[in-house]
């Protein structure tokens, strides 16, 4: 089971009824829960979406997008029937915050998806959760059902003559289904390949009607937002980053976990505050500040890193999904290049040739290196290699790949260096592992 | 395993996983949103895809078998060959990879004397080397089948093989 954290500088607001045993439908309504999609139904959508964007909420998904912007394009007329579409894939390394989501506050997600739908008239609603996560679709799916006992989803939600239906889909393994366009095209029972846009989603989506798509905790954080006012949302966080972000800090930490803190917290806090330092005293080397797809960032460049997504992005990296890993001082910055690499090979859909090839190229080079048969082009090869990924292909995933590994060989060159002519790394594999 | 009496009947899926696919069908507004998870509900029934299965999921969603098979190949939990009863699926991903994944990993093949993709000779235990699989805050972390197993050390292994073994006999070790 998932640990739970705790750590005073939190302010729980999404994490409020973790561990409060709110899966259980009565339970959610006793903390009151669905009073804010009542709420909604009674006000109407310009309502919702103007307090939504008052609320300063980005996308939680990885862009930080503006939700209510992002609402507010689905056309209000629409031939073909509208949808929301909850991203619960979840599977880029370093991340683990939905996981938590959809194990204790399964019906704040149902919620929130019921307040987009009431937002841009959107009759059904999809979750859509990794396929790894059955014990957690099983959650999902409960929670659905109860809903629909109780009228809360259905022809006539709270009684009204509005309905809402929710559909809970599983997903069978693969990164690029997480990737919007991808998402759609799994849920239409295809392989996981993005679609070229325009169109975008919000005309165009699923079955070829306005959708919205939104991260598993962009919409779990919705009612939260009904519920204590936007503007009080909005003061948590800092300028044009409303609210808090659930933080996950996992790697070489003392108290590795998902943490609730608001946006705009120093990365710096973060790891030695809050998760507790470098495990074992350690010193820090790096930290990958959003999820492996976003560059890393060296001790001295994080002193006054406030987590939101202009400041990260400020400094030359993204806030991404959120999940931080922290590297201690003995690990083997090429080792760690190079896992990163093979995840984003092994996940390239194929369809484009910089990103197919150029994962595998990257791979192999990188690769040569760590086994200590390099040679110096190769480096100078690796950095070419990735800056020409760069915006050339159909969907984000090839910058994905490319830019962590440009970070890397930029900040870590002469790790890279001291591994060329067989010489054997200086933190032969694994070795920081042994210690306790 | 009943797969072999299965397939000499009309459906080798069972009644429940009929069932649910005909739940499941209805509610999409497009038959075949139901095709990625029906693939994944059917092999955790008989085990992997098998012609017969590939045949039935085509037919009941109406495509062609070149249409399913085109989309199973593309997600990496769907196999199409059987698995051990129980899979060991191992992150090494990055933060897996700091707390000790490869070392759980390497823990797990020496154990069961098997590699990556490999199945012991009993059909028991399979293992595979996967993807981060979201409990990177829990690391090193496995699943086995649907399990979520956090925290790992490499002495922890022996006694999760033990459990499963014991769990496999409380079945009648079927
Ligand atoms: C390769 C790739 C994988 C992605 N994986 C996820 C994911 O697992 N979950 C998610 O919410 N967004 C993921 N995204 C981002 C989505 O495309 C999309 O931007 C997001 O779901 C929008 O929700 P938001 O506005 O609430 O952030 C991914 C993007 C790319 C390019
Ligand atoms: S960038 Fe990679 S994942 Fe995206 S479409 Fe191209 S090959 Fe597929
Ligand atoms: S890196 Fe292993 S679970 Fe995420």
């Amino acid at each position: 089971m998932p640990r739970l954290v705790s750590h005073p500088d939190e302010v729980k607001i999404v994490t409020k009824r973790f561990g409060m045993g709110a899966a259980k439908i009565e339970k959610y309504i006793e903390l009151g829960g669905y009073e804010q999609a009542k709420i909604c139904l009674a006000q109407g959508p310009d309502w919702i979406i103007n307090e939504m964007k008052a609320s300063g909420l980005r996308g939680r998904g990885g862009a930080g997008f503006p939700t209510g912007m992002k609402w507010s394009f689905v056309p209000k007329v629409s031939a073909k029937p509208k949808y929301i579409l909850v991203n619960g894939d979840e599977s880029e390394p370093g991340t683990c915050k939905d996981h938590l989501i959809f194990l204790h506050d399964p019906h704040s997600i149902i919620e929130g998806a019921m307040i987009a739908g009431l937002a841009v008239g959107a009759k059904m609603g999809f979750i859509y959760l990794r396929g790894e996560y059955r014990y957690l679709i099983e959650i999902m799916e409960k929670a659905v059902a109860d809903a629909y006992a109780k009228g809360i989803l259905g022809k006539n939600i709270f009684g009204s003559d509005t309905a809402f239906d929710v559909i809970v889909q599983s997903g069978a393994g693969a990164y690029e289904v997480g990737e919007e366009s991808a998402l759609m095209e799994s849920l239409e029972g295809k392989r996981g390949g993005p679609r070229i846009r325009p169109p975008f989603p919000a005309g165009v989506g699923l079955y070829g009607g306005p959708t919205v798509i939104n991260n598993a905790e962009t919409i779990a954080t919705v009612p939260h937002i009904f519920a204590m006012g936007a503007a009080a949302y909005a003061a948590v966080g800092t300028e044009r980053n409303g609210g808090t972000r659930l933080f996950g800090v996992s790697g070489h930490v003392e108290r590795p976990g998902v943490y609730e803190l608001p946006m705009g917290y120093n990365l710096k806090k973060i790891i030695y505050d809050v998760a507790g330092g470098v495990r074992g005293g350690r010193k820090l080397k790096a930290v990958v500040p959003g999820g492996s797809s976003t560059p890393c960032f060296l001790p001295e460049e994080i002193e006054n890193l406030g987590m939101d997504f202009d400041q990260v992005g400020k400094a030359g990296s993204m806030l991404g999904s959120g999940g931080g890993v922290v590297i201690d001082s003995q690990t083997c910055m090429v080792e760690f290049a190079l896992r990163t690499i093979s995840f984003y090979q092994h996940e390239s859909c194929g369809w484009c040739i910089p990103c197919r090839e150029g994962t595998d190229w990257l791979k192999k080079s990188i690769s040569r290196v760590n086994a200590g048969f390099g040679e110096s082009k190769d480096i100078d090869n690796i950095q070419y290699i990735a800056e020409n990924i760069l915006g050339r292909t159909f969907c984000p995933l090839g910058d994905a790949a490319a830019m962590p590994i440009i970070g890397f060989v930029k900040k870590f060159r002469k790790e890279f260096e001291d591994h060329l002519n067989g010489q054997p790394c200086k933190y032969a594999k694994h070795v920081e592992l042994a210690v306790v | 395993m009943t797969k072999n009496a299965n397939l000499e009947t009309m459906s080798v899926f069972s009644p429940a996983l009929s069932a649910r696919f005909d739940l499941l069908v209805e509610k999409y507004p497009l038959r075949r949103s139901a095709l990625v998870p029906m693939l994944l509900y059917a092999q955790d029934e008989i085990g992997y895809l098998s012609d017969a299965v590939i045949g039935e999921i085509a037919h009941r969603i109406g495509i062609t078998e070149l249409d399913v098979r085109n989309v199973a190949s593309y997600y990496s939990m769907l196999r199409f060959k059987p698995a051990g009863r129980f899979n060991v699926q191992v992150c090494t991903n990055i933060s897996c990879m700091l707390r000790g994944g490869y070392e759980i990993f390497d823990t797990f093949q020496e154990k069961l004397g098997i590699g990556h993709k490999g199945v012991t000779a009993d059909g028991l235990f399979s293992l595979e080397e996967v993807e981060c699989i979201g409990a990177c805050c829990w690391a090193p972390a496995i699943q086995v089948n649907y399990d979520f197993h956090d925290e790992l050390t490499a002495e922890s292994v022996d006694q999760i093989l033990a459990d499963y073994r014991a769990k496999n006999q409380d079945k009648g070790g079927k």
